[in-house]
Parts: C-alpha cells; sequence; structure tokens
C-alpha cells in the first residue's frame, strides 16, 4: 500500500522538469536545430545542466538552515543523481561523437589538457557517489564514512566550474556566475560549520 | 531510516475515499504541473546562458541588402572544389564578438549594423592615402570568387566561395613607401550598431594586422560577398579580411581603416591573451593551443573530425613565407 508524504507532487515534479533539457536537445538534435555544429552545441548544453544540477544539490542544506525549509533536503539526492546523470551524457557524447572513441586523443586530452584534467576528474568523483546513493549503500557504509565520502559532493562542482572557465574562450561571465552562486553556498556552509561548533568563551588578556 | 514496521498500523493507512478525492488529486495535479514547467523551463532558460530569445525584428533576415547578387567578374585562381558549406551554416555560426560570443549572436543581432553609407581610410606609409566610399572601391576591382578553407582556432572549419578582391592590388594602387613593412587594420567603433562593444570582453575596436609580404600575397584577399551575393552583416560587412592559411580570427571583419606602418602593429586576440593567440595565427596542427588540440577539426557538417593540414592546405603556397622562422615561436 502506498502511502502519499507531504507534496506528493514536488519529487515527481522535479524528475519530470529535469528530463525537459535532455528531451529538448534530442528534439532539436532530430529536427536539426543544434546549428551549424550540433555535437558540440549539444557537448555543452550537456555539461552546463550537470554543473547547474551540482550547484542545486548543495543549496538544499543552506536552504534549511537558513529558511527552515525541509522539502529541498528530500529533492537532494535526486537532483545530484540528475548531476551525475547528465555528467554522464556530456562524457559520453564527448568520447562517443565528439572525438569518435579515438582512444588515444581522449587520453591526450584526460591528461595533458588541464580543462579536461579537471572535468574529468570532477566525473570521476561523482562516480562513488552515485554508487552509494541508496539507502542500503548509506547503511552498508555506516553514516559517518558515508557522510565523509558525499562530502566529494563540494569538490565535483568546484572543478566543474574550473572546468567551464577554462574552456571559454574569453568571456567569463557565465563561469563568473557559476563561481559566484557556488562561492556563495560555501560560504554559508561555513557559517553553518562556524555556528554550530561549541563556542569558546572569549579570554580576555 | 527504514519504517521500523514492513506494514503501516491499518489506522496510518490513509481511506482510499479521502486519498482519492478530487479536489486533493486536482491540486496535486496543478502542483506537480507548475512544478516540471519552472524546473524545465528554468534550465532551458540557463541552458541559453540565461539570455532572453532575440526578437524576430532584430535577426538578419531575407529582406536585407545581402541578397542583393554581385557581378563577379572571374573565378580566381586558389580555388579548392571541396564541398561548400551550406550557405545557412556559413551565416548563422559565426565568430564576431561585437554582436555577442554565443555562435548565433551575429545572425541574431547583426540587422543594427548599416554598411552603407561606409568610408574605409587607407594611410600610414603610403604615396596616396585614401578616404574613400565603399562603393567607389568596389569599382576599382573586378570581383573574383575565391572558395576557400576557413580554420577557425576552436578547431571547426567551414568551406566558403568569397567574392572579393586581392588585398595585394589594393596595396599597390596606394603605393607602400619602403618603410611600409606591416598593414594593420581596425574594424568599426560603435556600440549603436555593435552593441556587445558595451561590454570588454576584448579591446575595441578589433584589430588586425600582416606583415606586407603576407598582405601582397595572392591568396589574402579582401571580401565583400559571398556565395555570389552581398556578405551579410554577421559576416562582416561590408568589407573584411580572408587569409586563409591563417586561424580565423586574422580575418577581421566590417574594416574602416587600413594603416601601413613600420612598426608591427598590436592585434586584438594576441593582446587579450598573448600566451594563446600569436601574431601569425598561422593554422599548425603542430602547435597545440595551450587548452586545446590543433591536430584535428571538424569541418562544420561533417561527423567525424579530419586531421588539420599545415598552413590549411596552402603550405604549397606560402609556406616560403615563414622559411627561416621558428613556427613554434612565432605561433
Amino acid at each position: 500500500m502506498h502511502r502519499a508524504g507531504p507534496l506528493p507532487w514536488l519529487k515527481p515534479g522535479v524528475f519530470v522538469g529535469s528530463l525537459v533539457p535532455l528531451a529538448a536537445i534530442l528534439f532539436r538534435a532530430w529536427r536539426g536545430e543544434l546549428g551549424a555544429n550540433p555535437i558540440v552545441q549539444a557537448l555543452n548544453q550537456l555539461g552546463l545542466i550537470a554543473l547547474v544540477f551540482l550547484v542545486a544539490t548543495l543549496a538544499c542544506t543552506p536552504l534549511k538552515t537558513s529558511f527552515g525549509w525541509t522539502w529541498p533536503i528530500r529533492l537532494r539526492r535526486l537532483l545530484g543523481l540528475f548531476g551525475f546523470s547528465y555528467a554522464l551524457l556530456h562524457v559520453s557524447t564527448y568520447a562517443a561523437l565528439d572525438q569518435v572513441l579515438d582512444w588515444h586523443a581522449i587520453w591526450e586530452d584526460v591528461t595533458r589538457r588541464k580543462f579536461i584534467v579537471v572535468g574529468f576528474t570532477a566525473f570521476v568523483l561523482l562516480v562513488p557517489l552515485a554508487a552509494t546513493s541508496t539507502r542500503g549503500a548509506l547503511k552498508r557504509l555506516g553514516y559517518a564514512r558515508w557522510k565523509r565520502l558525499h562530502r566529494l559532493a563540494y569538490v565535483a562542482p568546484a572543478l566543474g566550474v574550473m572546468h567551464f572557465t577554462w574552456r571559454v574562450k574569453k568571456d567569463m561571465t557565465e563561469p563568473a556566475a557559476y563561481a559566484l552562486v557556488l562561492g556563495g553556498l560555501l560560504l554559508v556552509r561555513v557559517g553553518i560549520y562556524l555556528r554550530s561548533r561549541p563556542s569558546a568563551p572569549l579570554q580576555p588578556e | 531510516m527504514g519504517r521500523l514496521a514492513k506494514d503501516p498500523a491499518a489506522s496510518e493507512i490513509t481511506p482510499e475515499g479521502v486519498y482519492m478525492r478530487r479536489r486533493e488529486f486536482m491540486r496535486n495535479a496543478v502542483l506537480f504541473t507548475a512544478t516540471s514547467t519552472g524546473v524545465g523551463s528554468t534550465l532551458l532558460w540557463l541552458m541559453r546562458g540565461g539570455r532572453v530569445e532575440p526578437k524576430p525584428s532584430e535577426r538578419a533576415g531575407g529582406s536585407d541588402a545581402s541578397e542583393q547578387q554581385l557581378a563577379i567578374a572571374r573565378r580566381g585562381s586558389y580555388t579548392t572544389d571541396e564541398r561548400l558549406t551550406p550557405y545557412r551554416d556559413v551565416t548563422s555560426y559565426n565568430n564576431f564578438y561585437e554582436f555577442g560570443t554565443d555562435k548565433s549572436d551575429p545572425a541574431d543581432h547583426a540587422r543594427r549594423l548599416r554598411p552603407r553609407p561606409w568610408t574605409v581610410t587607407i594611410g600610414g606609409e603610403v604615396h596616396r592615402p585614401q578616404i574613400i566610399d565603399i562603393d567607389q572601391l568596389l569599382g576599382w576591382f573586378p570581383l573574383e570568387e575565391r572558395v576557400y578553407r576557413l580554420r577557425c582556432v576552436e578547431a571547426w572549419s567551414m568551406v566558403i566561395p568569397w567574392v572579393g578582391f586581392p588585398l595585394g592590388d589594393l596595396l599597390e594602387r596606394v603605393e607602400p613607401t619602403s618603410r611600409a613593412k606591416y598593414v594593420a587594420f581596425t574594424a568599426l567603433l560603435d556600440a549603436e550598431q555593435l552593441p556587445e562593444q558595451r561590454r570588454h570582453v576584448l579591446d575595441w575596436p578589433y584589430v588586425e594586422a600582416l606583415r606586407i609580404d603576407e598582405a601582397m600575397h595572392p591568396l589574402a584577399i579582401l571580401a565583400v560577398g559571398l556565395y555570389g551575393k552581398v556578405l551579410p552583416n554577421q559576416n562582416g560587412a561590408p568589407l573584411r579580411l580572408v587569409v586563409p592559411w591563417k586561424y580565423g580570427f586574422k580575418g577581421i571583419k566590417s574594416i574602416v581603416k587600413i594603416h601601413l606602418t613600420e612598426e608591427q602593429p598590436p592585434t586584438t586576440w594576441n593582446l587579450a591573451a598573448p600566451h594563446e593567440y600569436g601574431f601569425y595565427a598561422n593554422v599548425n596542427p603542430a602547435v597545440d593551443h595551450p587548452r586545446w588540440s590543433q591536430a584535428t577539426e571538424r569541418r562544420i557538417g561533417e561527423f567525424r573530425r579530419r586531421p588539420t593540414l599545415p598552413f590549411n592546405g596552402y603550405a604549397e603556397q606560402v609556406a616560403e613565407l615563414y622559411a627561416r622562422m621558428d613556427l613554434r615561436r612565432f605561433f
């Protein structure tokens, strides 16, 4: 027997909305509307959406602590898994369509081009997070270890922003916007951490 | 985390009649639709880089001057017989940062540019400096069609049937002095027509330059059209440089000034990132961009990447210009 929790529309709504970018890319590709360089267009858009989800995942906890909302926490795993899925599509598009599985060229890129090194590292870091996103994995690892592992969720989007910044030829507006949002979210975390620490009384000298 | 009991107590189960209440079902359906639409459209907006769709009135379209046919006197030499990149791609996938940094921005906003009336100032180390109207300039030379490969520094390429005349013919006409070692080009500076000049992504106006022997080379042309028609605004109307053995950014668009100099002039991308973009910018698969490989390129319209050729396949014609130069140093 299924029992609907509060806000039964929330997760399905976000889930369907999160599929819209993928649907839009596939639809435009099918209609030939991705422009003159469709592979690069799809590649860039998938990467950008992956970054959006990774940043959004990090916004859940600050929203809870700042405003007392609990619903963002219920979306966190969903958003993180969408971030991983779009990153996987991004990497697959790069390897299969852009480089046509030319492993030599891919190896050169992954080891030598710094923007690809950081981008690929970000993706690799997401793999264990996605693999341990189930309740069962959390139980197996134990909460403390699981939490420590999932601190990588801070590292991956930071590397993602670096990847974006180094990719852009000149106009830094968009990567800077993501860096700013990410920086803001991390600052909120630092604030939370400092407040939650047992504060030692100030010692007058 | 998990529920303690496998089955919830009977008292916890919402009676079906209540659960299926129409009003609640409708409310949830509305909220679900609103959430998915909201999330979906926000993501689509972010995917466009947070830009709004351009107004159709601003988009460069069918009714402008670019539909005008040009009188082509001859099919020029040095023409490649490779498959042409479709007109639609040539005119919708452009780097023209004065209209925005996205490839579709130039076609979306190029209507603001007014390529007539237009004057070009030619001066510096020449015996016969000129301030000349573009239409008068066009009357000076028979127009030629040249089908050239264009290789962008971003590792994509096109094949474009340009219409224009050799830059060398113009330079001969204004008679360079013996001190003329370089030819500097300046593009239009006018934020009314080139709206992104309000932002300082690059130092405006866009400037480019060639060594005089490069400029005199018969492959270097000034283009006034493509596909037999007047140059569309997004491709650099009314007058642009085409140097097919160099990366596309050397091909300065919407030129208002040509100035011959003794010293090497500054060039826009070199000023912006000197370690990434050199003065020469010859297409060279052996010298990578610091951030990506230049060994291969994607020809627009093709799926597989193809190897990039030294001097973009024009080595036979131009390699001797650089015979004693270290092309790794002078990239």
